[in-house]
């Protein structure tokens, strides 16, 4: 395209298929602890 | 929804729903202010009168039809269907714990949110029998969770740290029998930090949270001990110590606040990358707006500023080869946490607790000491189940100003204890805090965008 580039996968929508295992991390989202946006945590799923 | 700005020179397009990342030209920006689904088959000329005055006719029909192929391809405009998700979402095992192992500490840091230490209940330090009973605690309610973590905060946990070691020593020992795996975290202000501390931690601790705010004048206005004497000499030294001997396989990371008094917060996360610190948080100081230290409304436009610069001397850092982690700048914009991890968060109180030195337990470790919200109590056995669940349903769709929120699905609904302190009730949005992450994450979804383009070319 060539007025938009798109960046990545945009798999939001995907993820929330088969999401919702809880087997990662906590993310604290205070500012005086682990400092994490949720965004920035792995998943954990085993593939 | 979508979520469209100007930074540094680019244009960046956010599709909430979708979570698709896209860098646009100014006529697909301008644009974007005139046209929402639904699409007709060409761009209508009202548009096409309106744009061209700047912009060239055959050009705006091009964008226009960009705009829709991405819309059918459901990355632009895509429909927000979650909710349905957060609204069937159940209460969840608990999987992490902050484990007040002391309440009492050898600083009196003037922002403290615990009250420099005692968390108001006085100064205590935790039994091993409380910790241990907090320790079975965990493994009893996380059903089939199998890693675990705990997480040994206070005051300062190095004041009761034959204790830390014993608990430590036990949850290891029910590992096997129980079938999980336990993560531990210590955070540590280091003024007691020893060479067999240190041996310890980086044997033991998968992560450590090294507390210091950076140049030596910032950290020691407000981190001092109890004769108002400052820290920085003491600790800078340790903390070296303790990375320089700490394997590649463990997490660590040298945490700072800002605060009115250091606005120009980027020359203290550079401070702390050149002493030889390449994990670096620095973050806001959320406290009553009466203090002098504490950031207001009236600081924002400086603050935005300041993450644009720090954007900028990060971006430097990482064109000359050298490595740099800032903790809010950091992003995955593929392969990050589904979208039902992101619906509620940090998992306060449902999958998450604090347990305080007298066995209380509470939904995090900012709840410590607020009635209300006490959970129950090792001692008695008491868990308030009930308030399990309403933090269980405090996702993004159950706060109004959340849900309508471009920013939902990257902070989940924000800290619930702050919405609490600041805002009045868990489900409301604490503003500065979102304004405060908002322009954290434009920066950090324009750095990310700008390497993953960097790589794809």
């Amino acid at each position: 395209m060539k007025h938009i580039k798109t960046i990545n996968k945009a798999n939001l929508k995907k993820s929330a298929a088969k999401g919702g295992c809880g087997k990662c991390q906590a993310s604290c989202q205070s500012a005086c602890k682990t400092s994490c946006t949720v965004a920035n945590q792995k998943c954990e799923r085993e593939a | 929804m979508i979520h469209k700005y100007k930074l540094s020179g680019y244009n960046v397009l956010l599709d909430t729903n979708s979570g698709g990342v896209h860098i646009i030209d100014d006529l697909t920006y301008d644009m974007l202010d005139n046209v929402q689904p639904p699409f007709e088959d060409k761009c209508p000329d009202s548009i096409i009168n309106k744009l061209s005055k700047v912009y060239d006719k055959e050009e705006i029909a091009e964008c226009y039809n960009e705009i829709v192929s991405l819309y059918n391809d459901k990355i632009l405009f895509a429909e927000d269907d979650y909710e349905k998700f957060a609204l069937t979402s159940v209460a969840s095992p608990i999987k992490a714990m902050c484990l007040h192992i002391a309440h009492d500490c050898n600083l009196r840091c003037k922002y403290c949110f615990a009250s420099t230490g005692d968390y108001k209940e006085g100064r205590m330090l935790m039994s091993l029998e409380t910790g241990k009973k907090a320790i079975d605690f965990l493994i009893e309610k996380s059903g089939d969770r199998k890693f675990l973590e705990v997480d040994f905060f206070g005051g300062e946990p190095t004041l009761n740290f034959e204790v830390v070691k014993q608990i430590v020593e036990y949850a290891r020992s029910r590992e096997s029998e129980a079938n999980k795996k336990f993560r531990f975290t210590i955070t540590t202000n280091g003024i007691l930090l020893t060479d067999d501390m240190i041996e310890y931690i980086n044997k033991e601790m998968n992560n450590v949270v090294l507390s210091i705010d950076g140049r030596k004048e910032v950290n020691d206005r407000l981190r001092v001990r109890a004769d108002g004497s400052g820290s920085y000499d003491t600790i800078l030294p340790k903390f070296k110590k303790l990375i320089a001997a700490r394997g590649n396989d463990k997490d660590w990371y040298v945490r700072g606040t800002y605060t009115k008094y250091n606005l120009d917060f980027s020359n203290d996360v550079m401070h702390l990358f050149d002493q030889g610190f390449e994990q670096i948080s620095v973050e806001p100081v959320m406290a009553d707006p009466k203090m002098p230290y504490a950031i207001t409304q009236a600081d924002l436009p400086r603050i935005f500023d300041e993450y644009e610069e720090l954007m900028k001397k990060i971006t430097e850092v990482r064109k000359a080869g050298k490595f740099i982690n800032f903790f809010h700048f950091m992003l995955d914009l593929d392969q990050g946490p589904c979208a039902i991890k992101r619906l509620r968060g940090c998992g306060c109180g449902n999958e998450y607790v604090a347990i305080a030195p007298n066995g209380d337990v509470y939904p995090c470790h900012q709840f410590v000491g607020i009635e209300d919200y006490k959970m129950g109590s090792l001692h008695d056995g008491s868990f308030n189940d009930e308030l399990k669940n309403t933090f269980a349903a405090a996702h993004v769709y159950s706060k109004p100003e959340c849900k309508k929120c471009w920013a939902k699905f990257f902070c989940s609904g924000g800290c619930n204890a702050n919405n609490y302190i600041y805002a009045g009730d868990i489900h409301n949005a604490y503003k500065l805090s979102c304004e405060i992450q908002k322009k954290r994450l434009e920066c950090a979804i324009l750095m990310k965008a700008l390497t993953m383009l960097d790589t794809a070319e």
